[in-house]
């Protein structure tokens, strides 16, 4: 700071004090906002003290191949700071960041929209992001990783077969016939797009996949998640009708739709509230008109 | 990625504690579904010996009825047969797509209205004298 002092002093004619001042305006701007700062994060601090009475415990899943003694699945205790508006995934970075490093899950945006932190919390599928500590019951959160999936690493699960599912579904869409014109849109009208609009807003958590317990005992069964997305192309009326048919011959096979049991698993947990079962269902409904072609 | 760990089948029905009302519909329905087939055995056997006769069928008849344990089998019986067709229609509307947000209140539904039934189907049951 002091270095400029010199160099902008020639500037100051604006200043209407009589003696010249060493300070600039910039620089008195830039002093004040630095005090405003401090003073904006002794609060904090205080704050954070004030509330660092309120502790939570988390109770994570841990359990390390690679590792001597870690092979063995075992729980661990981390006690974390409460503040308000702390979220189930601030907490893990917390544990992470001031007890043990090794600690492992993955997370990436933070608001619920890259989908890489489900994870099974209280013994429920829920987005770590999303999932406001405030709103669970229990002064001990039970952390672990998404049931049926192989645990990789603590809180890391393989999430390949889920992937899997979801390309065999084809999810992109593939229209019959494309505008003559290349940068022509394709328009869908309005009530198409409000029938799909739920379906679009999958973000490939896995959620779903891991609370049926169809997909846990068969896993040939493509999953609510690939049937919602087969549900989002099919129900595309842009595609076109030779389009749909080869989506509704990949989804009525027998590890199709047919394999749901309106368990209703999916639709409670998905983080992004699709109504799985129910585009399930309109599926299967469809399956069955489009074979019986009564009329 | 040398191996990974597999955490077995206590994922679920270890954790029954956590389920929700549509898991609970498809156990329970699964469970009367099997018990009603069961069930239907039982049901042939004690009917065909009337192939017999009259008296060997009247005799069987009355003979399980006098044992108290068949009437409380009978009522078990009815509660199974009345959840199955309550929920089978709570099922027959989710595959038609109605009502798919009310699922959970309609399998509580049913399960109050069975309830009701069997206590009311209890004077019928158990109020015969045992001979």
């Amino acid at each position: 700071m002091s270095t400029i002092e010199q160099e902008t002093e020639t500037e100051e004619t604006t200043d209407e004090s009589a003696e010249p001042t060493v300070e600039s305006p910039g620089e008195r701007r830039r002093a004040e906002k630095q005090e405003r700062a401090q003073a904006r994060e002794d609060q904090r601090v205080d704050e954070e003290i004030d509330h660092s009475e309120e502790t939570i415990t988390l109770k994570v899943f841990r359990y390390d191949p690679e590792v001597e003694g870690k092979e063995e699945p075992r729980f661990d205790d981390f006690t974390v700071p409460f503040h308000k508006g702390m979220t189930v995934l601030d907490a893990l970075i917390y544990s992470r960041d001031h007890y043990d490093s090794s600690l492992t899950f993955r997370h990436s945006c933070r608001q619920a929209v890259c989908g890489s932190d489900a994870l099974f919390i209280n013994g429920r599928q829920r987005l770590a992001c999303k999932t406001q500590i405030a709103d669970l019951d229990a002064g001990t959160i039970r952390i672990e990783p998404l049931p049926h999936q192989e645990v990789v690493k603590d809180l890391v699960v393989d999430m390949e077969h889920f992937y899997d599912q979801m390309e065999a579904v084809e999810p992109y869409f593939d229209a019959d016939e494309l505008p003559d014109d290349e940068l022509e849109e394709q328009r869908q009208d309005r009530e198409n797009r409000e029938k799909i609009k739920m379906s679009t807003r999958c973000i490939w958590c896995g959620a779903c996949m891991s609370s049926c317990n169809i997909a846990a005992g068969d896993n040939e069964y493509l999953g609510p998640a690939a049937i919602n997305k087969a549900y989002r192309f099919a129900m595309d009326e842009r595609e076109g009708e030779q389009r749909k048919q080869e989506r509704l011959r990949i989804i009525e096979q027998e590890h199709g739709v047919w394999r749901c049991q309106t368990q209703f698993s999916c639709t409670e947990v998905c983080p992004k509230d699709i109504p799985l079962t129910e585009h399930i269902q309109e599926l299967k409904r469809e399956a069955v008109k489009n074979n019986l072609k009564f009329w | 990625m040398s191996q990974s760990y597999n955490r077995g089948t206590v994922e679920d029905f270890g954790r029954w504690r956590d389920f929700s009302a549509g898991m609970w519909a498809w156990i329970f329905h699964k469970f009367t579904g099997w018990v009603l087939v069961g069930y239907l055995f039982t049901h042939i056997a004690v009917l065909s010996t009337a192939i017999q006769g009259e008296a060997l069928y009247n005799g069987t008849l009355q003979g399980l009825e006098a044992l108290l344990v068949v009437r409380f089998l009978e009522v078990g019986l009815l509660a199974v047969a009345v959840f199955h067709i309550l929920n089978g229609l709570r099922l027959l509307f989710v595959d038609l797509g109605i009502g798919l947000e009310a699922q959970d209140k309609s399998f509580y539904a049913s399960m109050v209205l069975t309830g009701a039934i069997v206590v009311a189907s209890i004077p019928t049951f158990l109020g015969g004298k045992l001979v």
